[in-house]
C-alpha cells in the first residue's frame, strides 16, 4: 500500500486542494471589498439609512469569509516550502521577494484595517473608517498585483539567468514583475474577482427580490450588480481572449490542450464539445465548427495552428482537464454577459426589478463566478504541467524530500479540517443571508454585540497603569 | 543590476529582520494563542466574551507576522526555508491546522448560538494549544539540528520529535499562557481580571521550572553551546541573561500579588525577550543548525537588496499603523458584552 503513495501526485494533490479553496476567498473579498467601499461611500455622501444598512449586512459577511481567506492563506505561504521546497530552493532568489512585497505591502494593511472596519465604528470618525474600508479594498489589490506577478513568472518567466548548481538568479526586475503574461493575467483575475462579487450581490438581491423581502436593499444591491454585468461582463472575454493570444504566443502546448487539437493544421476547427484522449492522441465525438479556430487565435481562416503532436508525450499537459475546465469557464463567462444583455434590455423596458424568471436566473448564477474562476486556474494551471515554471523545472523534480504518507495524512488532515471549517463557514454567511440586512441591530459591524466590543475606561481614571 | 552587498553585510541585516519579525510574532500571536489556552479556564461565560474581545482586533496583525517569518525566511534564505520545512513538516502542518481552528473561531462564534457556540469555544481552545504546542515542538526540533545532505532535508520524518522538542512544546503553552495571562490582567477587570491575576501566578511557576529544565538541557545538545556558556570570560559576558531573567519573574511574582496592570505583561515580554537573545547566542551563526549558517543560506544580494529597500520603507509603516491600532482599541475590554 505505502508504495503507491507518490509523493509527487500527493503533493500536487495537496497543493491543488489546499489553493483551490484559498482562491474562493480572495475572488469574493476583492470584490466586496470595494463594492463595501463603494455602498460606504454612498452611505456618507446621501446619509440614506438603506446604505448603512447593506453595509452592515456585507460587512459581516466579508469578515467570515476574509477569516477563512485568511487561515487558508496563511497554509499557503508554508506550502512552498513543506512540500516543494526543491522549487523554494531554485527559483527563491526570484520569486521570494516578490512574495515577500505581497507581506509588507499588502497583507498587514488588510489585516490592519480590518480591525477597525469590524470593530472601530464607535472609536474613529466615519471618515477615518471609511478610509479603513477603502485601504482595506486597496490592500486585496496589491495583494493580487505581487501574487499574480509571481504566478505569471511561473508561466512565462525571464529576467533571470540560470547560476551554478541550477539556482536561478534575477537579472532584471522589472521583466520579472512585468513578464508577458503577468498583465493579462492581473487585468483578467481581478475583473472575475469583480464579476464573482457582483453575480453573489445580485443573485442573494433577486432572491430578497423574489421573496418580496427588503425591497429597499434587494434593489439597491440588484441594480448595482446588473451594472457589473452590463459594463464588465463584456469586458471579461474580450480580456479573455487577448490572454488566450498571450498564451498562444508564449505557451502553444497550454491553447492546443484547451482546443483539444492533436494535428497542427491549418484552417483548424473550433472543437465546442468532445472528449480528448490522451493515449489515442485524438478528440472524440467531437462536435466543431470548421475554420473557426484558426479564426480566433491567428485571426485569419487559414492560419496555422500547432497541434499536440508537436510536443514529445511527456511534455503534454493532461488535455482533457484542460479542455473541459475551458469550456465550463467559457460558459459561464458567456451567461454572465447575456445576463447584462437581459438586464440592459429589461432596464430599458422598465421591468428590471419585477421580472419573476430573471430573478430565477439570477439566484441561478449566484456561484458562476466562482467556478468561473476555480475552472479558469485549472486551464492556466494544469495547462502549464508537466512544468512548475515553464520549461525550466518539471514538477516532478520541484518535490520536496517528504515521504508518501506523510503528504497522505497530512492531506486527509486538510480535507477533513477545510471541509468542516469551510462547510461551517459557508452555513453562517447563508445564515446571515437569510436574516437579511437587519434594521434594528445598533451599532453595525459589532458581530451582534449590542455595545462595542471594547469600551474606553482609560480616559477616566488617571494614568492607566496605576493601581485601582 | 543594483546590489548594496557592496557595503553591506547583507545577510546579516537580513538575519535581524527575520529573528525580529519572529520575535514580534512570538510575543503579538503569543499573547492571543495564549488567551485561546487559557480560554475554557475562565470563571464565566461573560469573562470569555470579554477574553475574546479583548483579542478579537488584533489577532489577524498578529498572525500576519507568521506570515512575514515564512514569507520573508523563503525571499530572503530560500535555502534554509527549502531544508527547514520538509524537517519539520508534521508539526509545521499540524501548526498551521491549529491555526485555522482558532482563526475562524473569532468570525464563528460571534455568529453562533446555542449549543454550536460551544464547538468554536473548543475550536479556539484547542486551536491555539496545538498550535502553541506544535511552535514549541518546531523550535526544540530546530534547536536539536537539522539533518542536512547538498541542499536538501535528508532526515527522517520523525527526526524533530524527542524529549526535548515536547519539552518545549510544553514549556510554549506555559510562556503562551502567561503572556495571555498579563494581557488579560491590562485588558481585563473586576472578575476576570483577578481570575487573570491568580491564573498568571500558577503559569508563572511552570514558566519558571521550564525555563529552568530547558537551559539546562540546551548545552548537552550540542559541544558548541557548551563551549559557548561554559567557558570563561563567555560565563561572565552572558550571565546578565540568565540573572535577569530571574529577577523579571521575582518582579512578575511580586507584581502578581498587587493590583497592577501593566507591568505585569511588560515583565512577560522582557522574560520572553531574554530568552529569546539566550536562544539566538546559542544558535548564532547557524540557520539550520550546526549545519549551514546564515551566509550559506543567503539569497542572492540582487535579490535581499530589492527587499530591503521595500523593508526599509515599509516595516515603519507597518508598526505605525500596528501602533495606531492598538491605540484605536485601547482601554478594557467591555463587561457588558452580552448577546
Amino acid at each position: 500500500m505505502i508504495q503507491y503513495l507518490d509523493p509527487v501526485v500527493l503533493a500536487r494533490i495537496q497543493f491543488a486542494f489546499t489553493v483551490s479553496f484559498h482562491i474562493i476567498f480572495p475572488a469574493f473579498t476583492i470584490g466586496l471589498a470595494s463594492w463595501l467601499a463603494v455602498v460606504e461611500w454612498r452611505w456618507l455622501k446621501t446619509g440614506q439609512k438603506v446604505y448603512e444598512e447593506i453595509y452592515r449586512m456585507w460587512v459581516k459577511i466579508f469578515a467570515v469569509t476574509f477569516g477563512m481567506g485568511v487561515v487558508s492563506g496563511v497554509v499557503m505561504s508554508y506550502q512552498f516550502g513543506t512540500n516543494w521546497s526543491v522549487f523554494s530552493d531554485k527559483v527563491g532568489n526570484v520569486i521570494g521577494p516578490l512574495l515577500g512585497y505581497e507581506v509588507l505591502t499588502a497583507f498587514f494593511l488588510e489585516a490592519s484595517f480590518l480591525g477597525i472596519m469590524l470593530f472601530g465604528w464607535n472609536r474613529v470618525s466615519p471618515k477615518m473608517h471609511f478610509a479603513s474600508t477603502i485601504i482595506v479594498a486597496f490592500g486585496t489589490l496589491l495583494s493580487s498585483f505581487w501574487i499574480l506577478a509571481a504566478s505569471s513568472w511561473m508561466h512565462t518567466p525571464q529576467g533571470f539567468r540560470v547560476g551554478e548548481s541550477g539556482l536561478l538568479y534575477p537579472t532584471d526586475w522589472l521583466m520579472v514583475i512585468f513578464n508577458p503574461s503577468f498583465p493579462y493575467r492581473f487585468v483578467h483575475m481581478v475583473t472575475a474577482a469583480y464579476l464573482t462579487t457582483a453575480f453573489v450581490v445580485g443573485g442573494i438581491g433577486a432572491f430578497y427580490l423574489w421573496r418580496k423581502q427588503h425591497l429597499r436593499h434587494a434593489r439597491v444591491m440588484f441594480g448595482m450588480a446588473m451594472i457589473m454585468a452590463v459594463f464588465a461582463a463584456p469586458f471579461q472575454p474580450v480580456m479573455g481572449d487577448l490572454h488566450g493570444l498571450n498564451t498562444l504566443k508564449h505557451q502553444p502546448a497550454k491553447v492546443a490542450a484547451m482546443e483539444g487539437l492533436w494535428e497542427t493544421q491549418r484552417g483548424a476547427p473550433l472543437k465546442l464539445f468532445g472528449w480528448p484522449d490522451q493515449t489515442q492522441e485524438r478528440t472524440k465525438y467531437a462536435i466543431q465548427i470548421p475554420k473557426l479556430s484558426s479564426l480566433i487565435l491567428t485571426h485569419e481562416l487559414e492560419g496555422e495552428v500547432k497541434g499536440l503532436k508537436e510536443w514529445p508525450r511527456d511534455e503534454r499537459p493532461p488535455v482533457a482537464w484542460v479542455f473541459w475546465s475551458f469550456r465550463i469557464m467559457v460558459g459561464m463567462g458567456l451567461l454572465m454577459v447575456t445576463t447584462g444583455v437581459i438586464a440592459a434590455v429589461l432596464f430599458l423596458r422598465k421591468r428590471l426589478f419585477d421580472s419573476r424568471w430573471f430573478q430565477i436566473w439570477c439566484m441561478a448564477l449566484t456561484p458562476s463566478g466562482f467556478i468561473a474562476v476555480l475552472t479558469g486556474w485549472f486551464v492556466t494551471e494544469i495547462g502549464r504541467q508537466p512544468y512548475i515554471v515553464y520549461e525550466l523545472l518539471q514538477t516532478s523534480e520541484a518535490v520536496s524530500p517528504v515521504v508518501g504518507p506523510n503528504i497522505a495524512v497530512s492531506l486527509l488532515a486538510f480535507i477533513a479540517t477545510y471541509t468542516f471549517v469551510f462547510g461551517a463557514g459557508s452555513y453562517y454567511i447563508l445564515h446571515l443571508i437569510a436574516k437579511g440586512p437587519d434594521a434594528t441591530s445598533k451599532a453595525y459591524g459589532d458581530h451582534g454585540i449590542k455595545t462595542p466590543p471594547l469600551v474606553t475606561t482609560i480616559g477616566a481614571k488617571s494614568g492607566g497603569g496605576k493601581d485601582v | 543590476m543594483f546590489s548594496f552587498a557592496g557595503f553591506l553585510d547583507l545577510p546579516l541585516i537580513w538575519y535581524g529582520l527575520i529573528i525580529t519579525a519572529m520575535f514580534l510574532y512570538v510575543i503579538l500571536d503569543g499573547f492571543d494563542l495564549g488567551v485561546g489556552i487559557l480560554f475554557p479556564f475562565a470563571p464565566s461565560e461573560r469573562c470569555r466574551d470579554r477574553m475574546m474581545n479583548s483579542i478579537a482586533p488584533f489577532w489577524d496583525g498578529n498572525e500576519t507576522w507568521l506570515v512575514l517569518g515564512g514569507g520573508g525566511l523563503f525571499a530572503a534564505f530560500p535555502l534554509a526555508y527549502a531544508i527547514v520545512m520538509p524537517a519539520l513538516y508534521i508539526p509545521v502542518i499540524f501548526m498551521l491546522l491549529g491555526l485555522v481552528f482558532r482563526g475562524v473561531a473569532f468570525e464563528f462564534r460571534f455568529k453562533a448560538s446555542g449549543k454550536s457556540r460551544k464547538i468554536w469555544d473548543y475550536a479556539f481552545h484547542f486551536g491555539s494549544l496545538v498550535a502553541a504546542f506544535m511552535q514549541g515542538m518546531i523550535l526544540g526540533g530546530f534547536v536539536q539540528g537539522i539533518a542536512v545532505d547538498g541542499r536538501s532535508f535528508a532526515g527522517g520524518p520523525f527526526d524533530w520529535l524527542s524529549a526535548f522538542s515536547v519539552m518545549t512544546g510544553l514549556a510554549l503553552i506555559c510562556g503562551y499562557a502567561l503572556l495571555g495571562s498579563t494581557w488579560l490582567i491590562m485588558k481585563t477587570q473586576d472578575e476576570t481580571q483577578d481570575w487573570a491575576r491568580k491564573s498568571a501566578a500558577y503559569v508563572l511557576a511552570f514558566v519558571t521550572v521550564f525555563m529552568g529544565l530547558v537551559s539546562l538541557s540546551m548545552p548537552f545538545l550540542n559541544e558548541d553551546i557548551k563551549n559557548l556558556w561554559f567557558s570563561l570570560p563567555n560565563f561572565y559576558m552572558l550571565s546578565p541573561l540568565p540573572l535577569f531573567s530571574a529577577a523579571a519573574v521575582v518582579l512578575l511574582w511580586r507584581d502578581l500579588q498587587t493590583q497592577r496592570e501593566y507591568r505585569p505583561f511588560l515583565l512577560s515580554l522582557g522574560i520572553f525577550l531574554l530568552n529569546y537573545i539566550g536562544l539566538g547566542i546559542s544558535l548564532w551563526p547557524w540557520l539550520v543548525p550546526f549545519e549551514i549558517t546564515i551566509w550559506q543560506a543567503a539569497a542572492a544580494p540582487e535579490s535581499q537588496s530589492l527587499l530591503l529597500i521595500g523593508t526599509v520603507i515599509m516595516l515603519p509603516l507597518v508598526l505605525a499603523y500596528t501602533f495606531y491600532c492598538y491605540y484605536v482599541f485601547r482601554g478594557k475590554a467591555s463587561h457588558e458584552a452580552t448577546y
